[in-house]
């Protein structure tokens, strides 16, 4: 009753890195509210994803086995989690702003008429006095977001209706276990006392889905390119440096709207997020939505020609110059120092 | 030959894609006033795919849906210009402070009243809030399926509907029967243009609040009920007040942030050798490459 449940998505039979990361992320919130942290997984063969999860100090785990549940479908999931926080009445609600998430965090939220707030960066406990009302409320969740293109920071919170629901955007957050030993308990949910038949309607024809080769996240070098870089021709110089230091190629989406480079490698606030040791930003001016995705990078240099460019403001080092000129020096230093 | 009744929501949003700087105010509120108000970009996107389903169905009808001020009839005429058959404005002060909760719900009362839907089309998001939110909460308020991030139609028979869907790495196909909601992706086609007969005919359709407004004699224009937008108000949709505006809206903003970024201190290089050697240098021997 009362406790911090997270939604575990799975993503092609693993499960998604945003739910160990919100699992991480809950486990402390439940520690600031003295409750538990409980997490729900729905799909088919679920045996063993028990060893993955309690680690993260989950205490119970929910689990609906049933091959109807996989792949992801609205409706079903949709029953399940209605009718087990109906039982359950978490307090807070999380779950991956992920095309599962966004799909199906809405239609919870509408059913339980309880509030959501999309696309999280962080969440915070926190009081609210409601100076009207006169009333204070304690503990609530702080569900924090960028608004308006990305260029305000809104907190929003959910006073009277439970649960507190959040998606919370992948790769903001850390992914840390608890301890490796933790135990805690598993339920095991009967699927047609959650489901009902009518909730089969929309069938899947066809899936097809590309395994990703591109790894930006988990990148500990990170050689980013913008518009400045000029040409995906360009972009050969990015491909060779993050090579050679062993790292990967992201982009702006000004670089990857102008085709210098694919989506997957976008990085800010409608891309992924990163937090490499080494981010080595190239003709990137910089804007918020950019830097939404980056600013927890270890190390920032940023090679830009322009010496006013917003970024150098967040960067360790700026080298001002042309990336032309400068990628090739650093590409020959490198070379010439290493074996 | 069937014909589907095919509701489109759109919402009129100020244009956050090209925010410059004197768009944000002193204190770091947004000064919704110099942005201007379009029709929001991905509900283009879902007209369009009304319009290829009244292309093969063409006894179909589009309803445009809109909730929000009285300004947002402008939306209503653009759709009017590319191909919309009615347009509906939802609007009225106990609407105001809707989160998209609140929103939804009106909206689905709006849609009960217009009736016999088969098809309800939405964007996937507006630019504004970019919550995706209120397309799947209408379709739960009113117990139908959904489709989200729909990116083409790939068949349709008069009882079934095969849309592909846009995943994060991949495509789906999935199949529902009617009524469904259906959210559409930015990935889809962009909304064919403004049809010129179309616009010589719509330009002055308004409501008639406006036209009241404007002191003009809104009767003469009986006669061409084409030009009339529909303007509903809380009194004319059946619904349960409590849910509505601010009040029905379960989340609240407690506080707005201007967005600042602490500066760190910054060795700056030039593109000398010498520099960039120094700087390749430190970060070899500190270990972060190499
Ligand atoms: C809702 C919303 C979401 C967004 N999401 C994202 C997002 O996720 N990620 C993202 O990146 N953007 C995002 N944006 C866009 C963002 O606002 C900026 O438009 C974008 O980041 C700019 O990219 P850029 O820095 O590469 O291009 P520009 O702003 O054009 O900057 C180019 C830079 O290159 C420099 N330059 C030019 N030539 C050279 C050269 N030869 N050598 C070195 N430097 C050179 C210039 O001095 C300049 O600083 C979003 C915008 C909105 C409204
Ligand atoms: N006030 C509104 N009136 C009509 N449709 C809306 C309104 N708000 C949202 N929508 C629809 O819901 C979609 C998602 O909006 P949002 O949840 O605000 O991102 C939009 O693309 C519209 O199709």
């Amino acid at each position: 009753m009362n406790n911090v449940i997270v939604y575990c998505e799975l993503d092609e039979g693993k499960i998604a890195d945003v739910s160990f990361e919100l699992l991480t992320k809950g486990r402390s919130l439940a520690n600031q509210l003295n409750c538990q942290l409980e997490a729900l997984l729905l799909g088919n063969n679920l045996k063993g994803f028990e060893k993955e999860i309690f680690p993260y100090g989950v205490d119970t785990l929910y689990l609906a086995d049933d091959n109807r549940l996989s792949p992801y479908s609205t409706l079903p999931h949709t029953s399940v989690m209605v009718n087990l926080f109906k039982e359950e009445k978490p307090q807070i609600a999380l779950m991956g702003a992920t095309t599962i998430g966004r799909d199906l965090g809405p239609r919870v939220s509408s059913a339980l008429k309880s509030g959501l707030t999309a696309d999280c960066t962080e969440l915070e406990i926190g009081d609210h006095e409601d100076k009207k009302l006169n009333k204070v409320y304690k503990s609530l969740l702080y569900q924090i977001r960028p608004a308006f293109g990305g260029n305000i920071i809104a907190t929003i919170i959910n006073p009277d209706c439970r649960p507190q629901m959040a998606t919370v955007r992948e790769g903001v957050m850390k992914k840390e276990i608890t301890d490796a030993n933790y135990k805690g308990k598993i339920v095991n949910l009967d699927v047609s006392k959650y489901v009902d038949e009518t909730a089969f309607i929309v069938k899947v024809i066809e899936r097809h889905i590309e395994q990703s080769k591109i790894d930006i996240k988990n990148s500990p070098v990170v050689v980013s390119g913008g518009f400045g870089v000029g040409s995906a021709a360009n972009f050969k110089l990015l491909f060779n440096l993050a090579a050679l230091l062993g790292g990967e190629v992201g982009a702006s989406r000004a670089a990857v709207d102008a085709g210098y480079v694919e989506h997957e490698r976008q990085i800010g606030q409608t891309g992924v997020t990163v937090r490499p040791k080494l981010y080595i930003a190239c003709g990137i001016s910089g804007q918020i939505q950019h830097l939404a995705g980056m600013l927890e990078s270890s190390i920032i240099i940023s090679i830009n020609s322009d010496p006013n460019a917003p970024i150098n403001k967040i960067a360790n080092y700026v080298i001002v110059g042309k990336v032309e000129n400068v990628i090739p020096k650093m590409i020959r230093y490198y070379k010439e120092n290493t074996k | 030959m069937k014909s589907f009744r095919i509701v489109v929501l759109a919402k009129q949003v100020p244009d956050t894609r090209n925010v410059g700087k004197d768009a944000m105010k002193a204190d770091g509120t947004v000064n919704r006033a110099i942005l201007p108000a379009i029709f929001n970009p991905e509900d283009l996107h879902a007209l369009e795919q009304a319009l290829c389903i009244k292309d093969r169905f063409p006894d179909s009808t589009i309803t445009l849906l809109t909730m929000g001020p009285v300004r947002a009839a402008e939306i209503l005429r653009e759709g009017f210009y590319r191909g919309a058959d009615d347009g509906i404005l939802l609007t009225d002060r106990a609407f105001a402070g809707s989160d998209t909760l609140a929103t939804s719900y009106a909206l689905s009362c709006a849609i009960r009243k217009i009736k016999n839907f088969d098809i309800i089309v939405c964007g996937r998001q507006a630019i504004d809030g970019d919550t995706a939110q209120v397309g799947p909460q209408v379709a739960e308020k009113l117990g139908i399926p959904q489709i989200t991030y729909a990116e083409e139609i790939v068949s349709l028979t008069e009882n079934k509907i095969q849309i592909k869907r846009r995943l994060e790495r991949g495509v789906e196909i999935v199949e529902s029967s009617f009524p469904v909601l259906i959210t559409v992706n930015n990935s889809a086609p962009h909304c064919r243009p403004r049809n010129a007969k179309r616009l010589m005919k719509y330009k002055h359709a308004s409501t008639l609040s406006k036209r009241q407004e404007s002191e003009e004699d809104y009767l003469s224009t009986g006669n061409h009920a084409h030009l009339n937008i529909k303007e509903w108000g809380v009194v004319d949709i059946e619904c349960d007040h409590a849910q509505l505006g601010l009040g029905g809206s379960p989340t609240k903003v407690k506080k707005v942030d201007n967005i600042v970024f602490q500066s760190k201190e910054s060795r700056r290089l030039d593109d000398f050798d010498d520099d960039i050697n120094v700087l390749m240098k430190e970060l070899i021997t500190s270990h972060i490459i190499g």
